[in-house]
């Protein structure tokens, strides 16, 4: 699975084979398909796992250093590194990279989960308290939509990264588009390589335009305040 | 099997050219040519454009979007097109990987800089140049050090990847050691990378707290 890749000698290789990605359409879908459920999926448990530990961080303060330094030595994990430790524990399959990809995503979501609901302004809150709103309502309707911005921007950092690391997967068999470019980095054939290259970034791209699309829709104020600013 | 412990406490492990020592020093140096090459050109660019203000948004929207492309994306398509493989490959890819957040980390230090100190500083009669210098650099350097911080991380993490197209970092005792089922080597490379990774940003982290402190 690994060449090392030979200098390229003869007639020179296109790019791209087009009649080779003409062949390979049903292949093409199903890796996409792959990648996404794959972040999907992580994305899931991530935010699952992340809001839990957030929760309790902010619960118990104590528990936030040993916590934080945790989840940080986690994120020093190279992902190859974390995949390859995983492989021969668990074998081929998907537990793999769902477990190494939520793990990244709890890694990076948690931080930001935390920060968003510390960064309230406490004289808001009161405010919501004092009008006589009860600890859910308020959780729902003041908490909650102020904190949306830094957790959109915490879940579009993450999603990024986990579509960036499926790829990485891929090298390891793990399914997703980094399977095109570990087959063509092991055949020395490009066609695969540039497939599994604009797919993951195509990914990658949509993906991060729909946070910043989304983060506009639920903090429509945060717009007019970059507007204000120099 | 043998364990990690084992590959490393063995001294032949560590000489040679296939040896956790040249490997090491592969790993390090590529890193540090990539980062010092972001920095180089991402530094003055940041600076110059949280000097201005000019364009600052739209440039620093640009750069948060590039980070979206994967690491291995750019690798495989710097192979696929032909440019090489190896150390050029492993080079462009921590290159594009360490640039965002150095420039990042260089506009926003330099522009979140109090307009009064700003101010304070050009009443003073200090000219544009000398603001820049003795003033906002100064300032900004926190978060330039953060920037340089995330940077270093993520390259020295992401440098494994270069094992893939034929370039002898610690990633090669992954994809060696997974090849021939040898465990011991798998892990403990792992172990080497992890804790590479762990000095670097704890030596970074504990410069920028000196800095912080200083101000």
């Amino acid at each position: 699975m690994i060449a090392a890749i030979a200098a390229q000698s003869g007639p020179v290789e296109p790019l791209i084979r087009w009649r080779w990605v003409g062949h390979h359409l049903d292949d093409l879908r199903e890796r996409a398909l792959e990648h996404l459920w794959l972040t999907v999926a992580a994305l899931l448990i991530g935010v699952a796992i992340a809001s839990l530990l957030a929760s309790v961080m902010r619960r118990w303060r104590w528990t936030a250093g040993p916590l934080t330094a945790a989840t940080t030595i986690l994120y020093t994990i190279p992902s190859i590194a974390l995949f390859a430790a995983l492989l021969p524990l668990l074998g081929v399959g998907y537990a793999v990279p769902i477990i190494a990809l939520s793990t990244y995503s709890l890694v990076v979501l948690t931080p930001f989960l935390l920060a968003a609901f510390d960064d309230l302004d406490p004289s808001t809150l009161e405010a919501a308290t004092a009008m006589g709103m009860t600890p859910v309502q308020r959780w729902r309707r003041v908490d909650l939509p102020l904190a949306m911005p830094t957790i959109v921007a915490g879940l579009r950092v993450t999603t990024v990264t986990i579509v960036g690391l499926v790829t990485v997967g891929g090298l390891f068999g793990l399914g997703g588009f980094g399977d095109f470019i570990d087959d063509g980095l092991s055949r020395d054939f490009s066609t695969p390589i540039v497939l599994g290259v604009v797919g993951s970034v195509v990914i990658a791209l949509v993906a991060d335009l729909m946070w910043v699309v989304l983060g506009r829709a639920v903090a429509p104020w945060q717009r007019d305040r970059d507007r204000r600013s120099p | 099997m043998s364990g990690p412990v084992e590959f490393l406490t063995t001294a032949a492990n560590w000489a040679g050219n296939d040896g956790i020592g040249a490997r090491l020093a592969t790993h390090l140096w590529v890193s540090v040519l990539a980062v010092g090459a972001a920095a180089v050109v991402a530094l003055p660019t940041g600076i110059a454009i949280g000097h201005t203000r000019r364009g600052r948004d739209l440039a620093v929207a640009v750069t948060n979007l590039s980070r979206a492309v994967p690491s291995l994306a750019v690798l495989a398509f710097v192979v696929a097109a032909g440019w090489g493989i190896g150390f050029v490959p492993t080079w462009i890819a921590m290159f594009a990987l360490a640039l965002p957040p150095l420039f990042v980390g260089a506009v926003t230090g330099v522009s979140e800089v109090d307009p009064a100190v700003v101010d304070a500083a050009v009443g003073m009669g200090m000219s544009a140049s000398q603001v820049v210098r003795s003033v906002e650099i100064p300032l900004a350097l926190p978060l330039v050090v953060s920037g340089l911080r995330v940077a270093v991380g993520q390259v020295i993490a992401t440098a494994t990847l270069g094992a893939f197209v034929g370039y002898n970092t610690l990633g090669r005792f992954i994809t060696v050691g997974r090849a021939n089922g040898n465990d011991g080597m798998l892990y403990g490379g792992v172990v080497v990378i992890v804790a590479l990774a762990v000095a670097a940003d704890s030596a970074l982290q504990r410069w920028a707290k000196t800095l912080r402190s200083r101000r």
